[in-house]
């Protein structure tokens, strides 16, 4: 189990880290690297694979926002079976059940903020058991997915040293 | 007024040399360096932020504030089995650099002679020195993974030493030792009544076997003084703190030269230290992760260049052969050609000529880069 979860921080760093790096670093053979990263994926621990991206530096940055979400359950409905029709709206880039305050946090990606007010209005916020939404525009990120968003700092140690 | 005698015999560092070389260049790639490049975790610097937020900006005892001192001996209990009396065995240094100048300074009369490992960290044979003693050197070989022995010991004539002093898991070589291995050692020290000055500042960064120190061993305890501190374990180079553990009538001595220099370790740096001792093993213990990838990325790529390396067990260095064997001129191509700068082996003492100190405190990326550039400096 070892060797799946060496893989797996691996590629928690760095996705695009080649068979043969991931092999070097672990110690295995880069056929069982592939086997390892095969199960991984087969198995569903590993979902996909994305970029990590600073949308500041984009042209088109697209809004984002956080929206909390308030279910009322009924005998027939569980969270499960609202979740599952909201995660499916393709606006919707995650979707989680969390404790506290509120049911469903949701992150929702549009091209304005009219479009996402609307998306949320017309499409969440109706879903009968949905009974509240509070939404949360993003205004800077400073850390996703565990990367740190600033400039990075130089490396100001001494070039040799003991 | 000229400079003392024992100064002057002193000649400056190799590696000062190379680090002006390498300033002189631009986009460099430095594998040159004996540093960490991670921060102090988080808790160990926020420790020390609210100290100073709090005003705590006074001197401390002069053996270091009794807390911190009570968290290195229950480290050293919990880690090692060894039982230090916070009051008279403990000293919190500026670094484990100035406890094995201490140590040297307060142990060793001139005349008396110190039989040094080598090769090894640049310090020690100036601390000898500058106390006064002479230096017998030990060399170390690839043979023999770079391990004392008892025979290498007896050979290099340490039989007539006072002291031994060494470092492992060592720089440069990356070597550790057993406990197995260390028992030689003890029974050479033991037999030849020679005092230990063990440096153990790489200890957690031990990567296939559990860190022995020695005076954990048989009769040793009262022959050593430790050296350890923050410095790599838990990246805090810049803190400049340190510890010696001893017996009393050595950590004594160490403690009254240290009152009239240093006075006390900075307090900023201890309030961290005790932090970090308390609640920081799993970032060390991710660092030393960290640090495990790189080596086995490093030993691995030098593996396929055809180049005969050192496997590393310990610290955060690989210590290839250069091929054709001159060291310096290698590293002097490779600055030159290529913008890679790493230390060549000589300037760590005998047995260090022929090898590159190649420290993978770096990024992967750029160990990825540096790597691709000694293999075209290779052909």
């Amino acid at each position: 189990m070892s060797s799946h979860s060496d893989v797996l921080g691996i590629l928690r760093t760095d996705a695009r880290t080649s068979v043969e790096d991931i092999a070097r670093q672990t110690g295995l053979e880069e056929d069982d690297v592939e086997e390892v990263v095969a199960e991984l994926e087969a198995s569903g621990v590993v979902r996909g694979y994305r970029a990590v991206v600073d949308w500041k530096r984009v042209e088109d940055e697209p809004v984002r926002a956080a929206v909390e979400l308030n279910v009322t359950l009924d005998r027939e409905t569980s969270y499960n079976e609202v979740a599952e029709r909201v995660a499916k709206f393709p606006k919707v880039e995650s979707l989680h059940l969390v404790s506290g305050d509120y049911d469903l946090l949701m992150e929702v990606e549009g091209e304005s903020m009219s479009e996402v007010s609307s998306f949320i209005s017309e499409k969440v916020a109706p879903v009968p058991e949905i009974t509240q939404t509070v939404t949360h525009y993003v205004m800077d990120t400073y850390k996703d997915e565990g990367i740190e968003f600033g400039d990075g700092e130089d490396d100001d140690r001494l070039s040799v040293s003991p | 007024m000229k400079p003392a005698d024992r100064v002057e015999r002193v000649p400056p560092s190799g590696i000062r040399r190379f680090f002006e070389l390498a300033e002189e260049k631009e986009d460099i790639i430095s594998l040159g360096v004996g540093e960490p490049d991670f921060s102090a975790p988080w808790a160990a610097r926020e420790a020390a932020i609210t100290s100073l937020e709090q005003g705590k900006t006074s001197y401390t005892a002069n053996r270091g504030r009794r807390e911190l001192r009570e968290a290195i001996a229950d480290d050293a209990r919990e880690r090692y089995g060894l039982d230090y009396d916070p009051d008279e065995e403990v000293l919190v240094t500026a670094g484990a650099s100035e406890g094995l100048d201490l140590a040297c300074r307060a142990l060793v009369d001139p005349g008396d002679t110190v039989a040094v490992a080598q090769p090894t960290y640049v310090s020690y044979v100036p601390a000898v020195t500058f106390a006064g003693g002479e230096v017998c050197a030990v060399p170390t070989r690839p043979k023999d993974e770079f391990k004392l022995t008892y025979e290498r010991l007896e050979r290099a004539g340490a039989a007539d030493a006072d002291a031994l002093m060494y470092c492992y898991p060592n720089n440069p070589t990356g070597a550790t030792m057993t406990g197995d291995e260390l028992a030689e050692v003890a029974e050479f020290a033991r037999e030849h009544d020679l005092f230990v000055l063990s440096d153990e500042i790489y200890a957690e960064l031990t990567y296939e076997h559990e860190h022995t120190s020695i005076a954990t061993l048989p009769g040793m305890r009262e022959r050593t003084v430790v050296f350890n501190g923050f410095s790599k374990a838990y990246a805090m180079t810049g803190m400049r703190l340190g510890y010696a553990l001893g017996p009393p009538e050595a950590v004594t001595a160490m403690n009254r030269i240290h009152q009239y220099t240093m006075l006390s370790a900075p307090t900023t740096a201890q309030y961290a230290a005790i932090e970090a001792l308390e609640s920081c093993d799993g970032a060390v213990a991710e660092m030393r992760r960290e640090y495990d990838r790189r080596r086995n990325f490093v030993l691995s790529r030098f593996d396929e260049l055809g180049v005969d390396c050192f496997p590393a067990g310990g610290a955060f260095y690989a210590f290839p052969e250069v091929p054709g064997g001159d060291a310096e001129a290698f590293a002097e191509g490779l600055l030159e050609e290529e913008g890679v700068a790493a230390v060549p082996g000589g300037v760590f003492g005998e047995g260090g000529a022929g090898h590159l100190r190649v420290s993978y405190a770096t990024g992967l990326g750029e160990l990825k880069e540096a790597l691709a550039r000694i293999e075209s400096f290779l052909d």
